[in-house]
């Protein structure tokens, strides 16, 4: 027998080690559930990691109302067969506003619906830790985001102020009002989720693979035509184009854009992944106001 | 098919300038781990500021803070491949004020790559990294000497940092140890060989980083498994959960488990994919025993025949990480493993000037300091030396009032002293610095003077049920009577009080007996007959109380009654309960009980009647000059 792992199962075996840690040093922990691939992932990872038993936290989403309907649906699907209780939260009185990227601005949009519905959603369920799918590869200030990181009272991130991490002693000791964040998958890439998730034969939302879609491009970016997507619905017919492609990560209709890919299996995904000439979040609408916009947003709570 | 690519971490250090980012950003370019869009952003923010060339090092410094400051000041994690290998790297700041954080990056590294200036050489920072690292047991260093460019790629410009290099790592311990001469800038010898360099006939960076080899490297022989939950999905299963810290387990081995000491066997190992017939370490898995034993949350099981050491007392290597410098006796909160403890620095031995490797003395260590301590814990941890198995060598401290992690802990080992090693006596059990303390208010001599006797501390043991208590609380009336100091310490006196928190495992009893021992040093002092009536089974136990004492001051009697007269007598109906396993870890029926070897008396209290006994114990007492005849 030779004592190897490969570094897929040392990254599972990482993760699984973590999210013990917190159900065994938390009273209230909650699974932040994206409905995305990390997400997907970060669900198998934990119903190893208590093995025979069901992981002692519950599933939480936090809905802004303007995902893809095929998250939904695979939401729904995916937690009934996983038999996990899954928790929806929405920032109601926003939502019932028609709070909008395009009519309010993408910054203050994400802080109400994303951001404000997290904190309060925290907050009502009492939860002192909130596990997130979130990987120190995806964007320059997660970097240096540690496994166990602190919220102060208002949820937010001193990224100055940091606990040193050691080995794998994790400190998880907490001060009144103070919760914590926690990201079993830090150490894993975008490349990894999918080899993970061919390897594990986890599903994923299938707009993740390519597929012909009606399209328009907006400062380059391609905007799929979905309900929603747009602020008036009215695209003149010779704006739209027909292109095959496929959303690299999921997030709200109007912030998401998709890449031309024609992708149509995970082994098709892996190698494109691994050929990839930009990173993951290009399409992401969020992260594009500013230089440092996600810093600004995880100092603020966003995950 | 599952890739069988292995997983290197790397930690990076370098002084201030060294050119440590651009190093960085060029491996993660080269490797084309660096995407279009963050090029094209990094070269966007170049050509604002003026910058002929793209910035490699803005890739890295992800922080505004530390782009406006163009300084790294946090640990940053970084990932790449390569058709060889996956690559966590660390990226550590180099300014001397972030010692702290070079230890959290090197903490989970198995290599390191030293970043040297050509132009300057070793520096200070270049010393006080090579002694982090080795203290830390990487055991692979790679000194990248960059710059070469600006020394026109100089031969002896290369030798000369690589002897100073060699001469100070002579005094520490790094196994191995490589260098490379490079330029960050111009891309030589990091993933392309230079032909700017050809005198060099060693390998590019990328090359070394992806040939070490370090699985071999991991523990393989002693097996620990830190319990980190109990998985309980119904009552017909009980499974123990935990990554295993090293070592390998199989289905139908003996283990025991801390630190209870219970012992069974494994009967399966299971996990979400199947059960395993073997398990080693790194791997996360659950655990089901052959027997309902108590496990929980901070147990370790381990191999019946290759134990950890059990301790209170430590002997560490800390690296102190808060501004607020470290307090000795303030209790502290102690993470090692799954286990968290109360703990207290007794001592500071020295603090490492990390510049000159010299001991200093010290009564504190500040940020950044690191130096060999003493440490107390509440409870026994069971712990391996750092150097043999840095996963259950490692501990951090916690301030209970901040919550934050203000220290990073190495254990050498238990704590000894001269006497340890000079005795054969106890040298395995935890000791007491000194006998007694050097100088009492009122000296002992004088109360023993006015009290017309000695002190004594007269220790019963025996099962329960063997007339400890009845013999103890006898003489004690017969010495009151004749005018003297006395005191009795009965086991289930001080378990209802001083001990009330502890329970009746191995380590809990070993607990209680220190406690009573140290109970029976302080009436001592004060000039009294001290009579203990304990049962104290174990006889470690016993040795360590006798070890609080001179030797005329300690006397052990052996209450002998054969077990089947105390199960008759059993006065509290205790053997009752414990014979239908109402009471657990019974000494006698489930728990072992060790008699003395050579105790000063042997009381057969089965054959002799109590006055009989009474009169042989006063006798002794005046035989021994401990009462006047």
């Amino acid at each position: 027998m030779t004592y190897n792992l490969s570094y897929l199962r040392n990254l599972e075996s990482e993760s699984i080690h973590i999210l013990r840690e917190v159900a065994a040093e938390f009273q209230h922990p909650v699974m932040l559930y994206s409905v995305g691939k990390d997400s997907s992932v970060l669900v198998r990872l934990a119903l190893k990691a208590f093995y025979p038993g069901k992981p002692p936290f519950p599933l939480m989403h936090v809905d802004t109302g303007y995902k893809f309907p095929e998250m939904y649906t695979f939401r729904d699907a995916f937690c009934k067969s996983i038999d996990i209780r899954l928790i929806i939260e929405r920032n109601e009185p926003w939502i019932a506003k028609g709070c909008h990227p395009l009519k309010d601005g993408v910054d203050s949009c994400c802080s109400r619906l994303k951001t404000g519905a997290l904190l309060d959603a925290i907050r009502k369920h009492n939860f002192n830790a909130a596990i997130g799918g979130a990987r120190r590869e995806e964007e320059k200030s997660r970097a240096k985001e540690r496994v166990f990181s602190i919220r102060d009272a208002h949820g937010q991130w001193d990224p100055k102020n940091q606990r040193p991490e050691l080995w794998s002693l994790y400190n998880t000791c907490l001060s009144e009002g103070e919760s914590v964040r926690v990201f079993p998958l830090s150490n894993w890439t975008e490349l990894d989720i999918w080899q993970y998730i061919k390897l594990e034969s986890i599903p994923v939302v299938p707009i993740y693979f390519a597929k012909e879609r009606k399209v328009i491009r907006r400062n380059g970016i391609l905007i799929p035509i979905y309900a929603g997507a747009t602020l008036d619905d009215q695209v003149s017919e010779d704006e739209t184009e027909l292109i095959s492609c496929r959303f690299r990560s999921l997030g709200c209709i109007p912030c998401t854009g998709a890449v031309e890919s024609k992708a149509t299996t995970i082994d098709d995904i892996i190698e494109e992944v691994a050929a990839a000439r930009k990173s993951e979040r290009e399409n992401r609408i969020i992260d594009l106001t500013g230089d440092a916009s996600m810093e600004q947003k995880k100092k603020e709570g966003y995950f | 098919m599952e890739s069988t690519k292995s997983l290197l971490r790397i930690v990076t250090t370098g002084s201030v300038d060294d050119g440590k980012s651009t190093l960085m950003g060029r491996l993660l370019y080269e490797t084309r781990s660096i995407f279009e869009d963050q090029f094209e952003s990094i070269r966007k923010t170049s050509q604002r500021r003026g910058q002929s060339e793209v910035d490699l090092s803005l890739l890295l410094d992800g922080l505004a803070a530390e782009r406006e400051q163009a300084i790294t000041i946090d640990v940053a994690y970084r990932y790449f491949e390569t058709s060889e290998r996956k690559f966590i790297l660390a990226d550590c700041p180099g300014h001397v004020q972030y010692t702290r954080n070079m230890v959290t990056g090197a903490s989970n590294a198995d290599c390191a790559i030293v970043l040297i200036d050509a132009r300057n050489g070793m520096v200070t920072q270049s010393r006080r990294h090579a002694f982090i690292l080795s203290l830390l047991q990487i055991r692979h260093i790679i000194v990248v000497i960059n710059k070469m460019d600006l020394m026109d790629y100089s031969q002896s410009v290369f030798d000369h940092i690589k002897d100073d290099y060699l001469d100070f790592s002579e005094k520490l311990e790094i196994p191995d140890l490589t260098f490379i001469p490079v330029s960050a800038l111009n891309g030589d010898n990091v993933t392309r060989l230079s032909s700017e360099m050809p005198w060099y006939s060693g390998p590019t960076l990328l090359q070394h980083l992806e040939s070490i080899r370090v699985q071999s490297e991991h523990n393989r022989v002693d097996f620990r498994f830190p319990v980190q939950c109990v998985i309980r999905p119904n009552l017909d299963f009980r499974g123990f959960a935990g990554r295993i810290a090293s070592g390998t387990i199989r289905p139908g081995e003996e283990i025991a488990v801390l630190p209870s000491g219970r012992t069974s066997i494994v009967k399966t190992i299971e996990t979400y994919d199947g059960p395993l017939q073997e398990a080693f370490a790194p791997q996360s898995i659950l655990i089901t025993l052959e027997d309902e034993i108590d496990v929980s949350r901070g147990c370790m099981i381990v191999r019946r025949k290759n134990l950890p050491h059990v301790g209170h007392r430590l002997e560490a290597t800390i690296c102190w990480m808060d501004d607020i410098p470290l307090q000795p006796g303030k209790p502290y909160l102690l993470k090692h493993t799954t286990n968290t403890v109360k703990a207290f620095v007794s001592e500071i031995v020295y603090r490492f000037d990390v510049d000159t490797l010299h001991r200093k003395p010290a009564s504190t260590l500040e940020l950044n300091d690191i130096g060999k301590v003493e440490i107390q814990t509440t409870l026994p941890i069971f712990f391996d030396p750092y150097k043999l198995n840095p996963s259950t060598g490692s501990f951090i401290l916690i301030d209970q009032l901040t919550n934050k992690t203000i220290g990073a802990g190495l254990i050498r080992g238990e704590t000894t002293t001269l006497e340890d090693v000079t005795s054969n006596e106890n040298s395995s059990q935890r000791k007491s610095p000194n006998i007694l303390p050097a100088k009492l208010n009122i000296p002992m001599e004088t109360r023993e003077t006015r009290n017309g006797h000695r002190a004594a501390v007269l220790w019963f043991t025996g099962l329960s049920g063997s007339g400890k208590s009845t013999l103890g609380r006898a003489l004690e009336t017969a010495l009151y009577e004749r005018g003297c100091q006395t005191m009795l310490l009965d086991g289930d006196q001080l378990r209802q009080g001083l001990c009330g928190d502890l329970g009746f495992s191995i380590a809990d009893r070993s607990e209680n007996i220190r406690r009573a021992g140290e109970v029976a040093k302080l009436f001592y002092t004060s000039g009294h007959i001290t009579i203990c009536t304990f049962i104290s089974p174990i006889a470690k136990d016993r040795d360590f109380v006798r070890s609080l004492f001179p030797s005329d001051g300690f006397h052990e009697f052996y209450v002998n009654c054969p077990l089947d007269v105390c199960i008759q007598r059993d006065p509290n109906q205790l053997y009752q309960n414990a014979l239908i396993g109402n009471i657990k870890d019974f000494t006698g029926i489930a728990s072992v009980y060790e008699p003395p070897a050579k105790p000063e008396m042997d009381l057969r209290t089965d054959v002799d009647k109590m006055d009989i006994q009474i009169e042989n114990l006063l006798n002794y007492l005046e035989s021994h000059f401990i009462i006047k005849s």
